[in-house]
């Protein structure tokens, strides 16, 4: 059974003017059909305002869709009985890790989730536990989160929603803020959790080199879903990517380059490795 | 214009458990019309320098002389340094808040005193220069793009007429595009207008095709300041402190280590192409 299931999805933002009356519709998500299954490693790419945030945020029943049907484990999210279950099998991790931390010590900021739906303090102490040991951030368990870096607050914000047991893990541009070695820290710990606890991702970014790891990417531009296909396909339709405002990881742009200047090199090379390898052969 | 930032020292919260240095012993020059890249990690001092670069902060030892003069010294106009080195922080959208483009952009001018036309008329050059469309001067800055967003605050920035540009992490979740358009901005800043840009950046790819000289913070320190070239040659040294060489480096220099007779101290795709297409023989 699928996991999230898309049925014809649109959803519109109403403007309003100064004075709060209707000045008009903004169509956000434009009729998305949509399946991904548990253990799935999803990537969403698309230009800015091309309706990936407003989509994922149907995903844990924070929006609701226009037209069109979201079912999470088989439930609709417009169904109210069904919020708290549908918010814990997906939750979200967001941009900013500042805007994420909520407790004084770190394992006081994990425990926080778990506690609100009134799991039993032993329990409790298990989850923050296995959550951090997850993400490698069990040695700061008793630090501050001011005084971690950027890569370690984000992991500290995954192991949050971690401690709820979720089935799915929504992360919507988790790196854009970080500097190279927390965004591999953050990348590492998100396909660890889907290899090794099967958990499924949906991870939205604008960075080329991060959608290599997924099993699918879906592109989005103006709402709908432009492109859909494995990292080697969508990867090697380079001038569509162009028209949407995308580009090739650049392993791959190095490859593409070489091949139409003369050199053998096949098509659907997206790493440092594989190009290395191809060439030293 | 000329800046010398001289053994540079910043503590903050001094004499108290929160005592922490921030800035140790920093010097290094910039001339006028350098383009720069300022690297390193979160927390390695890159925005406090940035801060002592146009006065918000001062040096708790040592001195920043901008052409010639002391900024810390008694009496000096910092008002008029702010004219002249430009900050954009991170994420300089959030503080669009005027009606419309063109008054938002018209702020910054009409607080330095200048009568209207002038206040105009900069406003105006300024958003030519970020590439808004005259059909976007009257509507409302929370109505277009996010990456529109961003150019209209720079362009409030450039209505200044800075000498000195810093751009602190211009691209933060941009579409790559919207990457390259502002890129291409800070290109033409400095090419066509001959402002000193320097781009605080985590994304090494972007600076190798743009900027010419990068200077590296680790911990406080000014640990490393050369050409691009130059920097990016020392890849064990950039990695053992968080960070990374572009990413066509690296594969050079995994093909050197695999026995390709090729140099691995190039640093854009059209280099590293070259390069290889020469070791085949193409």
């Amino acid at each position: 059974m699928s996991l999230i299931n898309a049925n014809k999805v649109s959803f519109e933002y109403v403007r309003r003017d100064k004075n709060g009356e209707v000045e008009g519709f903004k169509r956000a998500v434009d009729d998305v059909d949509l399946d991904i299954r548990q253990g799935d490693f999803i990537a969403v790419l698309g230009p800015n305002g091309s309706g990936k945030s407003t989509l994922a945020k149907h995903f844990n029943s924070l929006l609701h869709p226009t037209e069109g049907v979201v079912y999470i484990d088989g439930w609709d999210t417009k169904d109210a009985d069904k919020l708290w279950d549908i918010r814990k099998a997906v939750g979200m991790v967001f941009q900013n890790p500042e805007n994420q931390m909520i407790g004084t010590i770190v394992e006081e900021d994990v425990a926080f989730a778990p506690e609100n739906i009134g799991v039993e303090p032993e329990e409790i102490r298990q989850r923050v536990k296995e959550s951090l040991v997850m993400v490698e951030m069990y040695d700061k368990r008793k630090s501050s989160p001011s005084r971690l870096s950027g890569g370690q607050k984000q992991r500290v914000a995954i192991a949050g929603v971690l401690a709820m047991h979720p089935e799915c893990i929504v992360l919507d541009e988790p790196t854009a803020m970080l500097d190279p070695e927390g965004r591999s820290e953050v990348i590492r710990a998100v396909r660890a959790l889907n290899d090794v606890e099967n958990i499924t991702i949906i991870l939205i970014t604008h960075n080329m080199e991060e959608a290599i790891y997924a099993d699918c990417i879906y592109v989005m531009k103006d709402g709908h879903i432009a492109m859909q296909g494995t990292p080697r396909e969508i990867f090697s339709r380079a001038k569509e990517l162009e028209e949407c405002r995308l580009a090739l990881p650049q392993a791959a742009r190095l490859a593409y380059e070489l091949r139409r200047a003369g050199l053998d090199i096949p098509e659907g090379i997206l790493t440092r490795e594989e190009l290395c390898r191809v060439l030293c052969r | 214009m000329s800046i010398i930032v001289n053994h540079v020292d910043h503590i903050y919260n001094p004499g108290t458990v929160f005592e922490k240095k921030a800035l140790c012993d920093v010097t290094f020059s910039v001339e006028n019309g350098e383009y720069i890249g300022l690297v390193g990690r979160t927390g390695s001092g890159k925005s406090t320098l940035v801060m002592h670069l146009n006065g918000l902060m001062k040096p708790t030892s040592g001195g920043i002389f901008y052409d010639g003069a002391d900024i810390a010294s008694e009496g000096y106009d910092l008002r008029e340094l702010r004219g002249k080195v430009g900050v954009v922080f991170q994420y300089p959208e959030h503080q669009l808040f005027e009606e419309d483009v063109f008054a938002d952009v018209c702020f910054g001018p009409r607080n330095l005193g200048l009568d209207k036309s002038e206040v105009e008329i900069r406003a105006y050059e300024a958003l030519k220069a970020v590439g808004i469309r005259d059909e976007q001067l009257y509507v409302s800055p929370f109505d277009i793009s996010g990456g529109e967003k961003r150019r209209v605050a720079i362009a409030g920035v450039l209505a200044m007429k800075p000498e000195v540009l810093v751009l602190d992490e211009p691209c933060a979740g941009l579409d790559p595009a919207g990457r390259d358009e502002i890129l291409a901005i800070a290109d033409y800043l400095h090419d066509n207008l001959g402002i000193t840009v320097i781009i605080v950046s985590h994304s090494m790819d972007d600076l190798a095709e743009h900027v010419h000289r990068i200077l590296v913070m680790n911990d406080g320190q000014l640990v490393m300041d050369g050409s691009a070239r130059e920097v990016f040659g020392h890849r064990d040294e950039l990695e053992s402190i968080g960070l990374a060489v572009p990413e066509v480096t690296a594969i050079l220099s995994d093909l050197k280590k695999a026995g390709l007779p090729v140099r691995d101290d190039l640093i854009t795709v059209e280099e590293a192409r070259d390069e290889i297409l020469r070791v085949f023989g193409k």
